[in-house]
């Protein structure tokens, strides 16, 4: 018989050997799945890891891997404070958003004014952006005691329409023919989050990225509030004693979250993508609940996992375009990533025991 | 500029590497929904197929399905021209201000965009005039409605989706000047969810004809489930629900053009165009009308389809005003593809506002 035994503390060595372990699994079921669908395994996944990194073309693929992982990792940084107090803001899609409509509404009311001053503000103005969406859960769940889950993640609903809103109105260039869609901020240099060197894909946002990856690091091991976070997520009840006021902790978290993400839109919005538009998210906000998780909430962790998932993005795309994968079968094998991420997770807090039943 | 020039050096290698291989031109087609949607992208992917069936060993083709429109099409479409691509077709409008940032890297690389305005020396953009099938369509949808309430699903408030409303309302409202539309706009080009709730919706109003400008076949489900509604097949025949809920359709055609425009890439007589082709073309077509409509609609319908593709008939002639009531064309005049083009405002009798 196989039975599972709790572990008196979480080990150590399984809890950095899970996420190795998770995608070794990935890459050999993952290579099954391909098999089935008659596509040589090895190649296709050589094509999704190796490729991007070190195939032929990777001078292009690795800068593009910063600009799809600084998103994720902005996001997932954020989030992960939050999910450490267990405090859990699922709408920074939603967040991710107004820092794009705010921070890009912004630049646009001050065209075609050029001016050095005029980035910085969207930057302030994307971040508060966030940071106002984030609240609106915070403040009730503060006050009402609502769930900051589901009305953080309605409020993703709210801002889609806002953006829908935005792009066919307000935000809409009126140079578009009619068309839907604002002003292409790339072709308006004050308001351009441009390569900082052309051609490594290094724009503000990944810089942003790794500063927040910096300072969650030194908050959670260095500060008091870092401290507070990891207790009231591991003892609510001596978070308690030791006098953290919960409410204050919620407002932070969250505030802290819907800032980033918001942030995220922003660079995202001034840079890679250019423009307000109906389809502007594409599901950042969502992928970095994934990312928080991948990454174990720690911070060094979600800047890999970050990468790792924008690896198996980029990779996908090659992977369709040069041997024909359909689509579904990518997203498959991303699935599986966080299946199996999850199911070793077990392994972190319990020991398998092989031996009669009944024994322990 | 550097990463520029590294780009076109390697596609210029690649591209010498490729002709001096073999004689083959590869084409890349980039998606915007999955291929088996069973409309928009699933025709598209049809006009793919015949460019292999007409060019077989000589040319080879790739895709990649699903890509959202933003930095991913432009990493996509990147990544096709750095594998060797002559030529590029991007199927969705969103797509436009990746198609010009990607096609200034690779000025060797052919690209068509469809449904989009901009074009570049080596930017070709083409689009099909679907109000034509419209208005067949509003002929059909005006004389089988028995409740006078016309259901429309539409997508988003560009204009090509306008046209097509007022295109299929003016021609409803001429057979049974009775006729009412309720408009659901649902801001999406494909999801099965959102349609099929638009499709209740509209047929707890009391709509007994359902038409869509979105890309699956939920709306078609939906009627089914509900009865007594009928259908029109949007941009694929959707024959699987033939011939009731779907009593006809209208069906991009892109194959012929696809097949055109690759041989022109491989003769090297390719040009930067803006190709608008109809029925007569054969770029729109209308599908089978079926046994669920009488005779003497059949008929009509297939006559109005035969004058358009004559070019006798423009669905968009005078006398019409606007929906605020001030003349738009006098007695006899016809549309201008300028004005067609940019269409933003809604015929005289439609209710509601375009969202803005």
């Amino acid at each position: 018989m196989i039975a599972l035994e709790k572990r008196p503390q979480p080990s150590q060595v399984w809890s950095v050997a899970t996420p190795v372990i998770a995608v070794l699994a990935t890459m050999v079921f993952g290579g099954i799945l391909f098999a089935v669908l008659g596509k040589n395994p090895v190649e296709a996944i050589r094509t999704i890891f190796w490729e991007p990194l070190f195939g032929e073309h990777s001078f292009y693929y690795r800068p593009q891997l910063l600009v799809k992982g600084a998103p994720l990792v902005l996001i997932a940084i954020g989030l992960s404070l939050g999910f450490r107090a267990g405090i859990w803001n699922i709408g920074a899609e939603g967040q991710y958003i107004m820092g794009a409509i705010v921070g890009a509404g912004v630049g646009l009311a001050f065209y075609p004014m050029e001016a050095w001053f005029i980035f910085p503000l969207m930057v302030i103005a994307g971040a508060l952006g966030g940071w106002v969406w984030a609240m609106i859960p915070a403040v009730l769940k503060v006050r009402f005691g609502t769930n900051e889950i589901l009305v953080s993640l309605m409020l993703v609903y709210v801002a889609e329409q806002l953006l829908a809103s935005m792009s066919l109105g307000l935000l809409k260039n009126p140079e578009g023919y009619g068309f839907p869609g604002s002003r292409n901020l790339q072709q308006y240099p004050s308001a351009h989050n441009a390569d900082l060197i052309e051609g490594s894909g290094m724009h503000w946002g990944v810089v942003a990225a790794m500063i927040a990856v910096i300072f969650a690091y030194v908050l959670l091991n260095r500060h008091m509030r870092g401290f507070h976070i990891r207790l009231a997520g591991e003892a609510p009840r001596a978070a308690r004693f030791a006098g953290v006021s919960p409410p204050r902790l919620i407002l932070f978290c969250m505030g802290l979250s819907g800032a980033l993400a918001g942030l995220a839109g922003l660079f995202e919005v001034s840079g890679p993508s250019g423009q307000i538009s109906i389809d502007f998210n594409v599901g950042y906000g969502f992928t970095a609940i994934i990312v928080a998780f991948l990454g174990r909430l720690h911070p060094f962790g979600i800047l890999l996992a970050g990468l790792l998932m924008a690896l198996t993005y980029i990779g996908g795309d090659i992977a369709q375009s040069q041997m024909g994968l359909p689509a579904a079968a990518i997203q498959v094998f991303q699935g599986m990533l966080l299946f199996f991420l999850l199911a070793f997770d077990l392994l972190t807090n319990y020991r398998i025991r092989i031996g009669k039943a009944g024994v322990a | 500029m550097k990463l520029t020039k590294l780009l076109a050096t390697a596609a210029l290698a690649l591209g010498m590497a490729t002709t001096a291989m073999a004689d083959k031109t590869k084409v890349g087609f980039v998606y915007v929904g999955p291929v088996g949607d069973g409309g928009w992208t699933y025709e598209h992917d049809q006009g793919r197929k015949a460019v292999v069936e007409a060019f077989g060993d000589k040319v080879e083709t790739v895709y990649v399905e699903s890509v959202p429109e933003g930095p991913d099409a432009e990493r996509v479409m990147t990544q096709m021209a750095l594998n060797g691509a002559d030529l590029i077709f991007a199927t969705s409008f969103g797509y436009m201000d990746a198609v010009q940032n990607v096609a200034k890297k690779f000025p060797k690389v052919k690209f068509e965009h469809a449904t989009g305005y901009k074009t570049a020396p080596n930017v070709s953009v083409y689009s099909a005039r679907f109000y034509e099938g419209r208005a067949v369509q509003g002929t059909i949808a005006g004389r089988m409605t028995k409740s006078n309430i016309i259901g429309y699903i539409a997508s988003f408030p560009i204009p090509e989706v306008i046209r097509g409303i007022n295109s299929a309302y003016i021609h409803a409202k001429k057979v049974n000047p009775d006729v009412e539309f309720k408009i659901v706009w649902v801001y999406t080009w494909f999801d099965p969810a959102k349609e099929a709730d638009a499709a209740k919706t509209l047929i707890e109003q009391g709509a007994d004809v359902i038409l869509q400008h979105t890309d699956s076949t939920a709306p078609q489900a939906a009627a089914q489930k509900a009865g007594n509604v009928i259908t029109f097949g949007q941009a694929s025949d959707m024959a699987e629900y033939a011939p009731l809920p779907r009593v006809s359709s209208i069906i991009d055609n892109w194959g012929p053009y696809y097949v055109r425009r690759t041989k022109a890439v491989m003769d090297g007589t390719w040009e930067s165009v803006s190709t608008w082709d109809g029925i007569r073309e054969g770029m729109v077509k209308i599908g089978e009308i079926s046994s669920a409509v009488p005779g003497d609609v059949k008929a009509e319908a297939e006559a109005l389809r035969d004058a358009i593709a004559a070019g006798e008939y423009h669905p968009f002639t005078g006398p019409l005003n606007k929906q605020d009531g001030t003349p738009w064309l006098k007695e006899g005049e016809v549309a201008d593809d300028g004005t067609l083009l940019g269409m933003n405002f809604y015929v005289e009798g439609i209710e509601g506002e375009i969202p803005q």
